[in-house]
Formats: C-alpha cells, sequence, structure tokens
C-alpha cells in the first residue's frame, strides 16, 4: 500500500498524526513527551466505555433550542482598512500568504 | 467611610448617586491602588489608562446632565478574552499578540449601556484551558491570600483582582469551573449562569457548547446588579435565550423557608479535602438555620463527568482554535508554503496545555475514534442531565463544594495535567448538564485560604441560587474578610 | 470490449440571497475585494454565525423542484480543514443530516429521455477568492460565507452528452425557481465531476476519479470527452484506475493528476456547536410549496393554450426563462402575442446570441417592443420600417412611437397624395404600363416599387396597389 498523509496508524493515539492534522509542529522532545501525557489522559477517559449510553441520544447543546435564524437583511460590516488592520502581512487589498499551490 | 477601593459595585453606586465621589475619583483610586498591588498580584495583563479616563469623565458628565443608569461609572474589568473595540485581547497567548478588537463583545456594549468604565484586561489561562493561571503567557497571577498559590483559573485574574480590591467586579467565563474555581480559591463570589442566558457574541470561544460569561464579584447582590445588565436575548448569538430577563435583585433579601436543598453524596467522598468538606457541611448547617430543609440525593454519573467534560471541550476547542492562523490576525512565523505557515504558527503561537488539548481534541474526533470518544461522550453528556433531573425532582438546588480543595501551590499541579483536570470534577458537571451554579465563600482553611460553597440549580434558576447565597452571606462574614497584602512599590 | 461511463456531479450553487450564510455582508458579485466582510466571514475570534432563513427557504425550494423528501429536522456541522480561503479553518454544512434527500431530474438526450437520481441537496459556506501572485497569493473574502447550495447527484450520467443535459436542464429548473442567478461567468455555478468506466454489463462501478472546480459546462463536457477515454484506455492496457483528484486543464484539453494532496482526508465533522438545528413544520413546507413558481413544461403548456403560439414556439420561448419573462411582460404590455413571439425569436434572440448577453440587458424592454408591434398592427409603419426603428431602439435605447414621430417614419395612407404618386410613376413609366398591360405582372411590380419610393418607403403598400389598379384600369 501507498503511504500517503491519509494513512493512518491501524489502531491507538499517534501524536504525529494528530498533530499533522492540527496543523502543529512539535519539536522531538515534545512528541514524545505529549505523547506519553496523552496516552495516560486516554486511559482515563476510556471510563466512558463503562457508561450505558443504549437509547441515548447525543446532547449537542447545553440548552437545547432549534430554528434561530436571521432574515435575509444587510447589516453594516467593516471597512477594507479595519478588515486588514490586524492582518500580518497585506498588499492590494489582499491578505498575503506563501503561495498556494494547487 | 471605608477606602473606595473597598466598595462593593452596590455601594459604589450609591456614593456616586449621592454624590459622595466621582466615576474620575474611584477610578484614580483603582488605578493608584493597582500600581500599589498589582506588581505583587498580576492579576491585570494591561489596561488603558487613558480610555478608562475618557470613558469615567463621560459617565461624570452623564451624571451631571442628570442622567442615570445602573451602573454608571463604576469601573468594570474584564478577562482578557473579552473583544473591546480598539483594545487588545491576548486570550494569555502569544497568538493574539498585538491583535487589536475591532468590535465590541455584546456583553461589553450592555455594560456600556448601562454606564459601568471597562477597565483593564485580567490575566487567565492560555485561552481559558487551566485551573491556576499558571498556563498564560504573560506569567502566573498570584493569590493574594498566600502569593505562593494560585488564585484559580482560567479567570484567576478576576478572582484575584476583586479579592485584592484592585477591582470591583469583573467579567468572566465559565466552561467548566473557571469562574467558580477561581473564586472560592480567593474569597469571592462567582456565578456561571445558564448557558445562553448570557450572549456569548465577541467572548473568544474555548468550548462553544460550554462557555458561559459569569460575573466574579464582591458580594452576592453585585452579582445579581451585573446579571440584571448582562442578561438577556442577543440577535448574535443563535444559541442566546429567549427568555425574559427577571430583576435578579428581588431574590435578594429573603430566607430559606420552602427550599429544599440536596446534597448529592458522590460530591462529599474520596479526594474531598477534609477542611473543605468540614466547612461546606457546616455552611450547610447555617442553611438549614435559614429555613432549608436538607435531602441527600444521588448523581451517580459523577464519576463520567470529567471524561465527559474533557472529550467534548477539547473536541469543540480544537475547531474553534483552527482559526488561529497568522493570516487574518494575530502573530505570524515567516514560511515558504501555507503548511509551514500554519505548523509554525501554531507551534511558536501556542503554549504547551493548548497544544495538549487541541491535539486531544483533533483526535477524538478523528476518523476511527468519533463514535468512541465524541459521540459516546455526547451521549454520556444526556446521561449527566438525565441524572440532575432526577436530582432537582426532590430538591430545588444542590449544596456542594466548589472544588475539592483550597488554593495549591504554584507547580504542585502543573507536571502532571490529570491532576489539574480532576479540579473541575465539581463544576464541570453544571456545564455539561445545563444548568446554573454559584460559588459563595463559605470558611478558611487552617492556613488562612479560602473555601467556597457550589449552590447548583437547573436551567434559569439563578434567582434562587441568588437567594440561597444572599441569605446565607447575610448569616455570616466570610465574604467579608479581606488578605493583607503588602505593598509591592 | 466495450465500456461504459459512469458519471456523478458535485454541483455547487450560489444562491440569489441579499446577504452571506451566516452575517448580514452582502452576497454581491463583483466589489472590490475585502469590502463586503465583517468581523463574522473573518473569522475573527468571538463572531458566532446566525444562520440566513432565505438561504434554507431557497435550498428546500430546490428540493421541491427536484422532488426530493424535505428533511424537516436537519443541523449544521463543521468540516475541519486548514486552507488560507477558509476563514475559520472549518468550514459550515451540513453532513449527516441534510435539507434534501433524493429526488430526480429528466434529461432528453437524442430523443431519449432520462431519469437522473439525485442523492441529497445540502446548504453550506462558500470559501475566500485566492488570487496567484509570482512568489505568493492574496485572499479575498467577499465571498466567503456567502450561500452555497451543493446537489449530489446518483451515478447515473453515462456520457459527456448526458452530463452537459442534465446541467442544462439543472440550470434551466433553478432559474425558473428563482433559486439561482446560474451566471456561469460570476462562477454561480461550480461542480465536481466523479466518473468511472467498467465493461458493460459489469455489476459493481469501477474505480472513480475526481474531476475538480469545473466552472463552464462547456468545459464539464470536454473533460469528460478526454477522461472516459483515458480510462478505457489505461484499462484497456491492464492497468487499473487509480482513485485521485484529477484537474481539467482546458489550454491543453487534458486531465493531469493534481499533486498529491497536502490534507489528510479526514474532516472531523462533528455538529455545529453554535447553531442549534432547524426545524421545519409541515405547515411551513406546504406554504413554500404553494408559492413554487411555474415550471418550464407547465408554462410551455401555458402559451400555447392562452395565446395559442405554436408549440415550436412556445418551446423556444420557455427555454430561457428571462426571455418567457420578456415575452410575457411584452404581452402584458399590449403586444400581438404571435408577432411578439416572432420578432423576440428571430430579430432579439439573434441579438442576445451575437452579444451573448441576456436579453434584458438590451436597450429595448417589453413595452417598447409591444409598443413597436402596435404600431405595425395598427398599419401606422409597415414591417421594413418596423426593423429600421428596432434598429434604432436597439442601438440608442427610447420609445418607438416618439421615434416615428421624431423622424415622420409613418407611414402614408393619405388617399389624396398616394394617388398623385402613383399618377406621377404612371405617366412617368409609360413602358412598365404597357408590359403591364400586355400581361406582365413584373411590371406592375416595378410600378408599385416607384411608388414606394416616391413615397419615401411610407406608402402602406396595400394601398398603393388599389390606387394603382384603379388607375391602370
Amino acid at each position: 500500500m501507498r503511504m500517503t498523509d491519509s494513512a493512518r496508524p491501524s489502531d491507538g493515539f499517534d501524536v504525529a498524526y494528530v498533530a499533522r492534522l492540527a496543523r502543529l509542529h512539535l519539536e522531538e522532545n515534545e512528541r514524545a513527551q505529549l505523547q506519553g501525557q496523552l496516552e495516560q489522559i486516554l486511559s482515563y477517559v476510556d471510563a466512558l466505555k463503562e457508561a450505558d449510553v443504549s437509547g441515548l441520544a447525543p446532547m449537542i447543546q447545553a440548552v437545547e433550542t432549534e430554528n434561530v435564524l436571521r432574515s435575509d437583511e444587510v447589516s453594516p460590516g467593516v471597512d477594507r482598512e479595519a478588515a486588514l488592520a490586524n492582518a500580518p502581512e497585506h498588499r492590494l487589498g489582499l491578505f498575503i500568504v506563501p503561495r498556494i499551490l494547487e | 467611610m471605608a477606602a473606595l477601593t473597598e466598595l462593593t459595585v452596590s455601594e459604589a453606586v450609591r456614593v456616586l448617586s449621592e454624590g459622595g465621589t466621582t466615576s474620575t475619583s474611584l477610578l484614580e483610586a483603582l488605578l493608584q491602588r493597582i500600581d500599589q498591588h498589582d506588581g505583587a498580584i498580576h492579576a491585570y495583563v494591561s489596561i488603558d489608562r487613558e480610555d478608562a479616563m475618557r470613558q469615567a469623565e463621560a459617565a461624570d458628565a452623564r451624571r451631571k446632565r442628570g442622567e442615570s443608569a445602573p451602573l454608571l461609572g463604576v469601573p468594570i474589568a474584564v478577562k482578557d478574552l473579552f473583544n473591546v473595540k480598539g483594545q487588545p485581547c491576548t486570550c494569555g497567548s502569544r497568538m493574539l499578540e498585538g491583535y487589536i478588537a475591532p468590535f465590541d463583545a455584546t456583553v461589553i456594549t450592555r455594560l456600556r449601556e448601562a454606564g459601568a468604565v471597562i477597565v483593564g484586561r485580567l490575566n487567565m489561562d492560555e485561552f481559558a484551558m487551566g485551573s491556576s493561571t499558571e498556563n498564560s503567557a504573560w506569567g502566573p497571577s498570584r493569590n493574594p491570600w498566600n502569593t505562593d498559590c494560585v488564585p484559580g483559573g482560567s479567570s484567576g485574574g478576576n478572582a484575584a483582582a476583586v479579592a485584592a480590591d484592585i477591582a470591583f467586579a469583573s467579567l468572566g467565563t465559565d466552561t467548566g469551573g473557571s469562574v467558580r474555581q477561581p473564586a472560592s480559591f480567593c474569597g469571592c463570589v462567582g456565578l456561571k449562569p445558564t448557558y445562553g442566558r448570557i450572549s456569548r457574541y465577541g467572548v473568544v470561544a474555548y468550548a462553544s457548547s460550554l462557555d458561559q460569561v459569569g460575573p466574579v464579584t464582591k458580594d452576592v447582590r453585585d452579582t445579581a446588579l451585573l446579571m440584571n445588565v448582562m442578561s438577556g436575548l442577543d440577535l448574535r448569538d443563535s444559541t442566546s435565550l429567549n427568555v425574559p430577563t427577571p430583576d435578579f435583585t428581588t431574590a435578594l433579601g429573603r430566607d430559606l423557608r420552602g427550599l429544599r436543598l440536596g446534597l448529592p453524596s458522590e460530591y462529599f467522598g474520596a479526594g474531598l479535602d477534609p477542611e473543605v468538606e468540614r466547612a461546606v457541611r457546616a455552611a450547610t448547617d447555617v442553611c438549614r438555620s435559614l429555613g432549608a430543609e436538607i435531602v441527600s440525593v444521588s448523581l451517580p454519573q459523577t464519576k463520567f463527568a470529567i471524561p465527559t467534560y474533557y472529550v467534548i471541550a477539547t473536541a469543540e476547542a480544537s475547531a474553534n482554535l483552527a482559526r488561529f492562523d497568522g493570516i487574518r490576525y494575530g502573530a505570524r512565523v515567516k514560511a515558504d508554503s501555507p503548511l509551514e505557515l500554519y505548523e509554525q504558527t501554531r507551534a511558536r503561537g501556542f503554549g504547551s496545555e493548548v497544544k495538549r488539548r487541541i491535539i486531544l481534541g483533533t483526535y477524538v474526533l478523528s476518523s476511527g475514534y468519533y463514535d468512541a470518544y465524541y459521540l459516546r461522550a455526547q451521549k454520556v453528556r444526556r446521561w449527566i442531565r438525565a441524572g440532575f433531573d432526577d436530582a432537582f425532582r426532590s430538591c430545588d438546588a444542590l449544596l456542594t463544594p466548589t472544588a475539592p480543595t483550597p488554593a495549591f501551590r504554584f507547580g504542585e499541579k502543573s507536571a502532571d495535567p490529570l491532576q489539574m483536570y480532576l479540579s473541575d470534577i465539581f463544576t464541570a458537571t453544571v456545564n455539561l448538564a445545563g444548568g446554573c451554579a454559584l460559588s459563595v465563600p463559605c470558611g478558611f482553611s487552617a492556613t488562612g485560604m479560602p473555601i467556597g460553597m457550589q449552590v447548583i440549580g437547573p436551567a434559569l434558576a439563578e434567582e434562587t441560587l441568588l437567594r440561597v447565597g444572599h441569605a446565607y452571606e447575610q448569616a455570616t462574614d466570610w465574604h467579608l474578610r479581606r488578605p493583607q497584602l503588602k505593598a509591592s512599590v | 470490449m466495450s465500456w461504459q461511463a459512469d458519471i456523478g456531479l458535485e454541483i455547487h450553487v450560489q444562491l440569489r440571497t441579499r446577504t452571506k450564510m451566516f452575517c448580514g455582508c452582502p452576497n454581491a458579485f463583483g466589489a472590490e475585494p475585502n469590502t463586503h466582510v465583517c468581523p463574522t466571514c473573518l473569522g475573527y475570534p468571538g463572531t458566532l454565525p446566525v444562520a440566513n432563513a432565505d438561504a434554507i427557504r431557497l435550498t428546500v425550494r430546490s428540493g421541491m423542484l427536484l422532488d426530493s423528501t424535505i428533511g424537516l429536522r436537519s443541523k449544521f456541522d463543521r468540516k475541519n480543514y486548514f486552507y488560507p480561503d477558509v476563514s475559520k479553518n472549518y468550514q459550515i454544512t451540513q453532513y449527516d443530516e441534510p435539507l434534501c434527500i433524493g429526488g430526480h431530474l429528466d434529461i432528453v438526450v437524442d430523443g431519449q429521455t432520462r431519469r437522473i437520481g439525485i442523492t441529497r441537496i445540502h446548504l453550506e459556506e462558500d470559501v475566500a477568492k485566492n488570487i496567484h501572485f509570482g512568489s505568493d497569493s492574496g485572499v479575498d473574502f467577499n465571498r466567503a460565507g456567502t450561500p452555497l447550495m451543493e446537489i449530489v447527484t446518483e451515478p447515473d450520467l453515462h456520457t459527456p452528452e448526458e452530463a452537459l443535459a442534465f446541467l442544462q436542464a439543472l440550470k434551466q429548473v433553478l432559474q425558473y425557481g428563482e433559486v439561482s442567478d446560474c451566471n456561469l461567468e460570476q462562477g454561480n455555478i461550480r461542480c465536481d465531476i466523479n466518473c468511472s468506466v467498467r465493461q458493460v454489463g459489469a455489476e459493481r462501478l469501477g474505480t472513480k476519479t475526481e474531476l475538480k472546480n469545473m466552472n463552464t459546462f462547456r468545459g464539464v463536457f470536454r473533460a469528460l470527452q478526454h477522461e472516459i477515454p483515458r480510462q478505457i484506455r489505461e484499462l484497456e492496457r491492464g492497468r487499473s484506475i487509480v482513485q485521485e483528484t484529477r484537474r481539467w486543464d482546458e489550454a491543453s484539453g487534458r486531465t493531469e493528476a493534481m499533486r498529491g494532496k497536502e490534507d489528510a482526508h479526514d474532516y472531523r465533522y462533528f455538529p455545529e456547536p453554535d447553531l442549534p438545528p432547524v426545524q421545519l413544520t409541515e405547515e411551513e413546507v406546504a406554504r413554500w410549496r404553494a408559492e413554487l413558481p411555474e415550471l418550464p413544461v407547465a408554462r410551455r403548456a401555458r402559451l400555447v393554450q392562452a395565446h395559442g403560439l405554436p408549440e415550436y414556439d412556445a418551446g423556444v420561448l420557455v427555454a430561457d426563462k428571462e426571455v418567457a419573462d420578456f415575452f410575457e411582460a411584452a404581452l402584458q404590455a399590449g403586444a400581438p402575442a404571435k408577432a411578439a413571439s416572432n420578432w423576440i425569436m428571430t430579430e432579439l434572440l439573434a441579438r442576445v446570441s451575437e452579444t451573448g448577453a441576456s436579453i434584458h440587458s438590451l436597450r429595448i424592454t417589453p413595452a417598447a417592443l409591444a409598443s413597436l408591434l402596435q404600431l405595425v398592427e395598427k398599419k401606422v409603419i409597415n414591417g421594413p420600417t418596423a426593423k429600421e426603428v428596432l434598429a434604432l431602439v436597439l442601438a440608442e435605447g427610447g420609445e418607438p412611437e416618439a421615434i416615428v414621430k421624431q423622424r415622420g417614419l409613418a407611414q402614408v395612407s393619405d388617399t389624396g397624395a398616394l394617388e398623385a404618386f402613383a399618377a406621377q410613376a404612371i405617366s412617368a413609366n409609360p413602358k412598365s404600363v404597357a408590359d403591364y398591360q400586355a400581361g406582365k405582372p413584373a411590371a406592375f411590380e416595378f410600378l408599385v416599387g416607384q411608388v414606394m419610393r416616391l413615397s419615401r418607403g411610407k406608402a402602406n403598400p396595400q394601398l398603393v396597389r388599389e390606387l394603382l389598379k384603379k388607375q391602370l384600369g
């Protein structure tokens, strides 16, 4: 099988794979430390498996509501100067990033 | 008369309206005391004095014109994660170094309309992830009762400032106990309102389905006053509740006759510090003497609360914090490709606890693990909720310790993330279940550290909490005690 | 060996709303970069989404037009991936509870009708636009957060012709539904193609490739014309198809594999905690159903029945909703039906296909066309003059009646004046008169022409013939 970025370990927690998904560069020592800490936390979190959740619907909101919508009306935004004011780099009214390869 | 800075918000409002002082005088006294003591406490990460003075002058001018407003001229400090137009908002992180907020959070707008003077930004654990402020990129805050101890977290700056009388009151956020636990550690009053009671618009998110804005104050009356101003529907927040805002102060000044208060046995078991247990049980007796009926209840789901909390909170956080990428705002590391830009900027910008939680949250959502962790946690969450529903069938509110221990020492738990997570054990359940909870001071440890009692209610039961908290406060004097501070300048 | 292709489309349609999906910024094309933005669509910390009710209504309407089952309960989810055009680095979309499920659309290719299955329709937010420079790229967030509807078809299409017919039929339906302007130049419709081939009779679909970001119908057609034979060639050479994302390169006329995407395809979908679920009521859905605009088939039948148009004419007019709207607006303004249909089908559509613009961008309004045709009907002007007036209106705009008056183009029906012209023509052309009397009809036509010339083209031709016949005895 071709190894690609999307190939993932068959089971267990692999900090390198997850850090890549989360776009976090980790130094070697950080990686080792996090691998250990997360394994410990996950073994604690595994207690969830003991809960009997049969017949329970997932609870997504703390207080459950529905149908909160807005009418299709324009509200004021910010002007371009304000939009770009916090940008680390901008030019020609655009937010500048390293060249995107498509 | 006591020093101006010792005033509560309600006292300050009264003195201002009687013409006994001005907003500018209050602010000057406050800034002077901050200069004296914040060097040792480090509650604040930044203060825009000129902006605060302009607001105070404007408030005085409004009063001179005969205007009145509930908080007219009273300085209020905010945790460093509220967007306040024109001010920094770092969330205790290098990631947001240099960021200037282009808009006001809805609560800030409401406070301004009520005449408050928004002054100073309070230290916090980075992106509200932590229980001690040790995770702030700007260094920890210290507990005014003993500067070798943490003030709690994540709203540690809030509680430290209020306890040290270097804030009249403050706005924090509570995702798993971040208002209540520091309030308890510092001897303040802290409320986590019902989710949706106060708009989250403009409040930097940690875990969207758990975050709620809450005040840290010197007494229960101030909490009621701030709740009156901050609560209510906001069309910018789809999860804001469309319910009327009562006058919360009407809950004050009543005894506890007719109220049934439950003691959940699981909150008084192993791991609870004996001094904390003694103080909370004594407080329970006070409530009984005020007319409450005390009953035993059970919350058998309690042991699942922390695993559930850490799965849901980190999953949501992993997405909420994805936006910090060095493109539209914030810090940035130079890079040759977008991928490198992301990986390096985020590696440099985030501290270790934030990285830990992002990785945990990313993992529990990832392909192959979603069902076992995230989905399962959402189902356990409903079961936890059902447990509270059961308990509230036999009582109006619950009395518990706010935290298992008084404030701990720096470094005591920071090496062991799991130990740190467990300090949220009595608070995080409430965020999961969708209830509300108040922490009030209920005693001190032998070493002189404050202890807090938590009053937990079902959704929208804030009035019950305030009634219990206020009656208890009136019968005791814990909330009136002040730490002895050594001036650092 | 004979092969069959199986093609499924994922079509992204920009909805015709005033504002974006989750904030109140304008949903408009062509503004200066980063001028239709606010903290929410820029993904600022602390901002929150609030869903646009109209986008939900338009998506449900699309489902009704395609015979989908409307999901009364639906919700939004976060799709997590890092890309500079996604302001929050997650996209709000609908994962497992879309607004519309199932459905179909009929297409006609070579006279045969085929029913193409729709899998689902969901609502999401569009991404920003990237602009590439030599060494870096720029991002414009004007489009970020605008409502985007995704229609996913079953792999029921088998040829490039069918794919094209499907897209054209879909565009027609969505325009009729007033769901989207479907303006291709503005990127209102973009699609991804999933394509595989298998031997005829084989049960299982072959391994598919995905062709991303097609933004013209012609491109879809040509890409498939290339991709299907490519896959067949690979298989016939004994190779296997690699499941991959490919890109259509319009310039070289080839599809090519895109470089290994940096992204692992692990989107970590989870329910959007900032947005409560959407719960539609039966009554609401019924009300929306009652508001559905008339569809092309019904409209064609109505035009035939109510206005006596030939089937063919009605078909041409309704093919494009804007044309049919123009026609009916002209009728409203008093144009005779058959004449209006003729003039639109010949003169106006010729102009439309020359310029590629919409009929509404022509300088003639439906009311002006009606007024022009009334002038002809009342014999104020004759046919050739009418064409002349139309050319003027198309070039400069204006009111036909005023133009006719200003330029003195009304036809002459004054018998006295025409009698004089007839007499003049007869006396000036004795040879033609003799020819006519000798039984040569061409000579009569020549005399008619002479009278028309004397009247500077404005004579009523009918009247001229009568008067000439009378004078010639």
